[in-house]
């Protein structure tokens, strides 16, 4: 297979990739950061414990998380069917894309949240701050760094939840190589398309540890500022991901 | 300013009950610098934090400038619109400053006057006022990470000042900090407290604290107060501990049969030969095992622990002369009191 053969069938499927993941990501974001400060503040200790809350949150989550993409994808053929008018196309596979991403980002948000100083909350408690003051003006800026980073890790996981949007015709980069690698045997478009996930996924591990450390850094004594690593593994990410799908 | 009656704290967890606080009565009266000693796990930490709430106190109320907190607090965990008014009108510092890192210097100072709703341009100019009260107008765009402990705890200042509170809770606020950095925010709260007349409640493990600013002390054991005072009044009365630990003198008695006596002079009694004349009218030598002046509180007072020959019974009547001089004696026990003591941590 020729490059100019391929370059019209990378630059479709890199659109769908994008489309699905960039909407996917968004939601995700809108969705899980309030669940996870939820899940945080709800918590034991947590400026608005509630057990209650918590617990059901937190199953939620739980299941969420457990469900196998694929199936998870199927389970709410309903749902997408109520949302975008259709179950399949890239459209379609947004819904269950973003629904698997929220217990996912809530899970890192609440880790990161949690991180934050508990003197930080009691200072602006003591200027006569409310709950959602704490919120934003503390817990979100002060975690601000993790959460890029949490980011960062999500949407990675998106796009290899994204490969498997072709089971419901949602096409993308990762169907792409299924297609003509499994299905049609043509593996040189397969490696191609493997390459051009690589590149996508380090350039956006790049960017999201870019900004992370530029803002951890903000202010330190000597700051070399945040240095260039390109291809850094990504352990969490590779792993949730090899286990969902 | 500040009054609590019969507070009381208690922690449950596990089924097992500590009681941090067992029934704490604090008067702190406008503008003086209150000082709360005593050893960690005494309680003086949850006291300072029932004093804005932070802590709901199990029992007991708290009253500042007027207001009775404990009733505006209401019964659920979160604070209400009303406590949370009142709090903004009272100042706090913290041993660890718990500064936003991700703010530059002049925005935290912003923080407590964003919460109040201040428009910018007049948070700016408050915060960039407060900057320089406090010696680091300079800083104002640096973030906290750049600055030195000590600029940390004036930038926690300057903060806390920001509502333009009457009272000032200051939770072991130099306890983070080395000496001379220690003295320096220890002067600074003193300039504070007398140019805006404002009230400061402090706890602290550190006499040094007590000693070098403090009108007022009180020292806590076991979640109860056992001793509070004027510095003044302390000092003045036999056998307080805690004036032995603000102003301690050494020595130990060189034999089984001497009597040991804590002199203290303050006021005029300082000025009087007392020694020599107890010397001559009684016939007896007498070893001075320590002596010093210090200024105290502002005060200055000065002690002498001094041996007698003979056992305590055969001093009774020197040391009644001493005592008719309008002299503080205190008979210091074979076995020393244990001072407050406790190095820090």
């Amino acid at each position: 297979m020729t490059w100019s053969e391929m370059q019209p069938l990378l630059e479709a499927a890199g659109t769908e990739t994008l489309v699905m993941v960039g909407w996917s990501s968004l939601i995700t974001v809108v969705g899980g950061l309030p669940l996870g400060v939820l899940l945080v503040l709800t918590g034991k200790g947590g400026l608005l414990q509630n057990t209650v809350v918590n617990k059901v949150i937190g199953q939620v989550v739980n299941i969420g998380r457990s469900m196998p993409f694929i199936i998870l994808m199927v389970a709410l053929m309903g749902f997408t069917r109520w949302v975008t008018g259709t179950t399949i196309g890239s459209e379609a596979a947004i819904v269950p894309l973003a629904i698997g991403g929220i217990p996912f980002f809530a899970r890192l948000v609440e880790t990161a949240v949690r991180e934050v100083d508990h003197g930080l909350v009691e200072a602006v408690q003591a200027m006569g701050g409310n709950t959602w003051t704490i919120v934003r003006k503390v817990l979100v800026p002060e975690a601000l760094p993790s959460l890029i980073a949490s980011t960062t890790t999500t949407v990675i996981a998106l796009i290899g939840y994204s490969a498997m949007a072709g089971t419901v015709g949602g096409g993308g980069l990762g169907d792409l190589a299924l297609r003509y690698g499994y299905q049609r045997f043509q593996t040189d478009l397969m490696w191609v398309t493997v390459a051009v996930l690589a590149v996508v996924i380090s350039l956006i591990q790049f960017a999201g540890d870019y900004a992370a450390r530029a803002l951890h850094h903000r202010g330190a004594r000597s700051g070399p500022g945040p240095k260039l690593r390109l291809l850094r593994a990504e352990e969490p990410a590779a792993a949730d991901v090899g286990k969902v799908a | 300013m500040i009054t609590t009656t019969g507070l009381t704290k208690v922690y449950r967890s596990r089924g097992r009950e500590v009681t941090a606080l067992d029934g704490v009565d604090l008067h702190v009266r406008e503008g003086e610098v209150y000082g709360v000693i005593g050893q960690s796990g005494a309680g003086k930490s949850s006291l300072i934090r029932c004093v804005n709430l932070l802590e709901r106190p199990t029992s007991g109320t708290v009253t500042v400038d007027g207001q009775d907190l404990t009733a505006l607090a209401g019964r659920g965990p979160r604070a209400g619109r009303e406590l949370r008014r009142a709090r903004s009108r009272i100042g706090m510092v913290f041993q660890h400053f718990n500064l936003l890192s991700t703010r530059t210097v002049q925005d935290n100072v912003e923080l407590p006057l964003e919460i109040l709703g201040t428009s910018g341009k007049e948070r700016s100019r408050k915060a960039l006022e407060l900057l320089d009260l406090v010696g680091l107008a300079d800083k104002a765009k640096a973030y906290p990470a750049q600055l030195s402990g000590g600029q940390k705890q004036r930038v926690g200042i300057a903060r806390a000042l920001a509502g333009d509170p009457k009272v000032l809770l200051s939770d072991e606020a130099t306890s983070a900090l080395d000496p001379e950095t220690t003295r320096s925010i220890l002067g600074l709260l003193r300039d504070l407290n007398r140019q805006l007349g404002l009230t400061v409640l402090l706890i602290t493990h550190e006499m040094d604290v007590v000693k070098s600013i403090c009108d007022s002390a009180a020292l806590m054991e076991k979640g109860r107060i056992v001793e509070s005072g004027t510095v003044g009044d302390l000092l003045a009365t036999p056998g307080s501990e805690l004036a032995s630990a603000l102003f301690p003198v050494g020595g130990e008695a060189s034999g089984d049969d001497r009597t040991v006596v804590d002199v203290t002079f303050h006021g005029d009694s300082a000025t009087q030969p007392v020694i020599s004349q107890l010397s001559r009218t009684y016939n007896i030598d007498i070893s001075i095992l320590g002596a010093a002046i210090d200024t105290v509180g502002g005060l200055q007072v000065g002690r002498m622990r001094i041996e007698l020959p003979g056992r305590y019974e055969d001093n009774v009547v020197p040391i009644g002369f001493l005592r008719e001089q309008g002299l503080q004696i205190d008979v210091v026990d074979r076995k020393e009191p244990v001072l407050v003591k406790e190095g820090a941590k």
